[in-house]
């Protein structure tokens, strides 16, 4: 298939794969750095490329909670948000996940306040990995266009009906134009497809009028939970298969993580985010230097694929959990002790440490990551170290 | 109602079976039951209107509605019915509140 | 308009069931019955967490005969905006599930979900004049948690976080006028009623549905557990909180105010709708008069301020 080669920043690359979803409702409230993805899709509607109908909300929480309404009677709907927006909205995004609505939601991840800071970490999106949504990370700006396409074709499978929240580096991805390839809109629109209305419930089917977001007493509460528990463990297999048709379509072959350099490495680094793009600048400079070092970038993280990580993981020496949030009181950051728990069964384990790096937008340059590097070497040689660390911090 | 298997739950856990709060008797929380007195209603609906519970009764198949006593599943004997029937004013009330003998 | 009388009405189907848990004697699902007879099956209902959205759907019972949706207590008013908009968009594409002339959208909450914390969320679905109704039951305080103080609380009222002691005398502030509020926001219908008024409800109701853009409607609902009085007396209460003007009944058509009840020239003294309700007991001992003149004075003062803008004095 022809694609087109363009040069966009995030969030317009984002804001075009909506356009070509064809969404019927968008509520939408500012917030730096995801404001410029609403403006751009204002004005695709402003110009009758899209004939969403977009809800211009007085706060994020009602962002999310007409979104809700929206998706409750079937219509394809989105919004996005940041940081504190995604704090306000944190009550009801759990809301979204337990009623099972197919919302989208771009998370241009951003620091969570105080001090009230603009720029990116991972802190907002850490801080709702539990709510119930399907989250997905992204390098660059191709991959946030790809999983905008994609999010809806996961978010929307009869099988799995689960809010995705699509995550990209704040003003690194958001703000930044990069080429990529997009596809034509009326491709975009055969694969993505119109919205289902079959599938679902739907507040408008009138002649059979449902109750939704009833309240549950203890006999009842628990047992609705874990369908939610088993729709996540069922969701893993639909997003493979939506990932090999995407890759058969474009030549974009995602998996649940991104395996880069790792075959024969000793040392390996996690990452989530544009990080591991410059991480991988710098594992190709050390293995001119013989380094045996390799990076795993997670696009899946929630659900969680445990397994599939501790599989490829185990034969790394070290691994090198890097954190873009930290968890203030916890013991390292919340990618680390996922992984560090996922790797726990296996009879052999690698080491691993962990650091917390970038918050608040910190540049995160090939500089640190080499120290890094070298921190996970002398690991290897047996040096002891410190299990959770920082990076790019003036102590 | 018996518990709900976990599998025949809805997805969401949403309701799909519309007023089927029917089915769950609150009768049984009265400590008073109004007792109708049919010679004395005038069928004025006001009963009817004034009902917390929907537990008034009513025909209104024919080109007069009228009042046919009460849903004794339903009723909480809260006292509205009696309080703002008409005729009671001129000592005639149609609805008359007695304590209910379980 | 069409005639409406109680034989009229009764002929419309009664959408809410028996079998919900409200207290018994509660105005509320009354309101709520009678809101949906003139609505009628057509009507898509949201409601704020509280009270009415609790007794009538305690999973796995559901009351409601047409389509609910709850999702949290401060954004009724959004999450309604949000389904009244895909209504729109559904429609334009030819996408409704079922074919329908015409689907009403209500949304409901208490004085706690609209007055205080629902507040913004109504402010900003009333500002950009979503086609739907939303009708606040005001029973003067946080009912469904147990009876704590809100915005609307009147004057000298005993509740459980402003209680009546020894030092402290209820509640110290006046009620917020959320009516006047909404009808700032320049939308198209705002009215104030009771369920004891019934026809008077229901014209307001059918001029609410048949506005084309956002309508509000202030309804006061008797509460005989957090009022304190015997759960017969809910309507008798509603009758006499209007004969005290301390309930006026009026509607506001985009911007013009009429009163839709002319109160008697002599208005029945706050105190004999005082003397009824428990929370309202402690202004009757010795040394706590003026708190009562306060009130008539409050009472008197808003009801010359709202004839004026009636055009009524």
């Amino acid at each position: 298939m022809k694609q087109i080669y363009v040069g966009l920043t995030g969030n317009e690359a984002v804001a075009t794969a909506f356009k070509q979803a064809r969404p019927h409702v968008a509520p939408a409230f500012p917030i730096t750095p995801q404001t410029e993805m609403m403006h751009k899709f204002a004005d695709f509607v402003a110009d009758g490329a899209v004939d969403t109908e977009m809800i211009l909300v007085e706060s994020e929480h009602s962002a999310m909670s007409a979104a809700i309404g929206s998706a409750a009677t079937g219509a394809r709907t989105f919004t996005a948000t940041s940081s504190a927006g995604f704090a306000l909205m944190w009550e009801v995004i759990y809301v979204a996940a337990s009623l099972r609505l197919p919302i989208c939601m771009p998370v241009v991840n951003r620091a969570l306040s105080g001090n009230i800071n603009i720029h990116n970490d991972h802190s907002d999106a850490m801080g709702g990995r539990d709510a119930g949504w399907i989250q997905m990370w992204c390098e660059n700006t191709q991959e946030a266009y790809d999983h905008a396409l994609m999010c809806w074709r996961i978010a929307e499978h009869k099988d799995v009906r689960l809010p995705v929240m699509i995550n990209y580096d704040g003003f690194i991805i958001s703000h930044t134009a990069e080429s990529l390839h997009i596809l034509p809109d009326e491709d975009a629109w055969k694969f993505i497809g119109p919205k289902d209305l079959k599938t679902g419930y739907s507040l408008l089917d009138m002649d059979h009028p449902i109750t939704v977001g009833p309240l549950d007493l203890t006999d009842y509460y628990f047992e609705h939970k874990v369908s939610q528990i088993e729709a996540l463990k069922r969701a893993p297999k639909y997003i493979a298969e939506v990932y090999k048709e995407f890759g058969q379509l474009t030549g974009r072959h995602y998996s649940f993580f991104e395996e880069y350099r790792t075959d024969d490495a000793d040392l390996v680094i996690v990452a989530l985010g544009s990080t591991a793009g410059t991480a991988k600048d710098v594992i190709d400079a050390q293995r001119e230097k013989g380094v045996k070092v390799g990076l795993l970038k997670i696009h899946m993280f929630r659900p969680f694929p445990a397994v599939e990580l501790a599989k490829a993981l185990s034969k790394a020496k070290v691994v090198g959990v890097m954190d873009k949030s930290a968890s203030f009181g916890g013991w390292g950051g919340p990618l680390f002790n996922e992984i560090r728990s996922a790797l726990y069964d296996l009879p052999a384990r690698p080491k691993i440490h962990n650091w917390v790096y970038g918050l608040g937008g910190r540049d995160t340059d090939t500089k640190q990551i080499v120290s890094l590097i070298e921190q996970l070497q002398a690991i290897a040689k047996g040096r002891e170290a410190e299990t959770v660390n920082l990076l790019g911090v003036r102590l | 109602m018996s518990l709900i298997p976990t599998s025949s739950l809805n997805e969401g856990g949403i309701i799909t079976e519309a007023g089927n709060a029917a089915a769950f008797k609150t009768g049984d929380w009265r400590s008073n039951v109004p007792q109708w007195v049919p010679e004395n209603c005038i069928h004025c609906m006001f009963c009817w209107i004034y009902c917390p519970d929907s537990a008034v009764a009513i025909d209104s198949t024919g080109e007069k509605t009228v009042m046919t006593g009460f849903v004794f599943e339903h009723c909480k004997g809260c006292g509205i019915c009696a309080q703002h029937c008409p005729p009671a004013a001129k000592g005639k009330a149609a609805i008359v509140m007695v304590r209910d003998e379980k | 308009m069409a005639v409406v009388n109680l034989q009229t009405l009764s002929k419309n189907e009664d959408l809410l069931s028996g079998g919900h848990r409200a207290c018994a004697g509660c105005t509320g699902s009354n309101i709520l019955r009678q809101i949906m007879l003139t609505a009628g099956r057509d009507t898509v209902v949201g409601g704020a967490t509280g009270c009415m959205e609790v007794v009538t759907t305690i999973f796995p019972y559901t009351a409601w005969k047409t389509p609910f949706i709850h999702s949290a207590f401060e954004n009724c008013a959004a999450t309604v905006s949000g389904a009244e908009t895909a209504y729109r968009a559904l429609k334009k594409r030819g996408e409704l599930p079922v074919p329908r002339e015409k689907i009403n959208f209500v949304a409901f909450g208490g004085d706690g979900g609209t007055y205080d914390i629902g507040l913004q969320s109504l402010s900003g679905a009333m500002e950009r004049g979503h086609n739907m109704l939303y009708v606040c039951y005001d029973n003067e305080a946080y009912m469904n948690t147990g009876i704590q103080r809100s915005g609307a609380t009147p004057f000298g009222a005993h509740t459980s976080t402003a209680p009546a002691g020894k030092v402290k005398q209820g509640k110290d502030r006046h009620r917020k006028d959320l009516t006047k509020i909404m009808v700032a926001h320049n939308i198209p219908y705002v009215a104030q009623t009771t369920p004891f008024h019934w026809k008077d409800l229901q014209m307001k109701v059918r001029k609410a549905l048949d506005v084309d853009g956002p309508a509000f409607i202030n309804i006061l609902m008797p509460c005989t557990v957090g009022w304190g009085f015997d759960p017969a007396l809910g309507m008798e209460l509603s009758k006499m909180a209007t004969d005290c003007n301390f309930w006026p009944l009026f509607e506001v058509e985009n911007g013009e105010y009429k009163l839709t009840y002319k109160p008697k020239a002599d208005r029945t003294p706050i105190e004999e709708w005082l003397k009824t309700q428990v929370r309202f007991k402690h202004l009757f001992k010795p040394g706590n008069e003026h708190l009562i003149v306060e009130i008539q004075r409050w009472v008197d003062d808003e009801q010359r301020k709202l004839l004026k803008l009636c055009g009524e004095d």
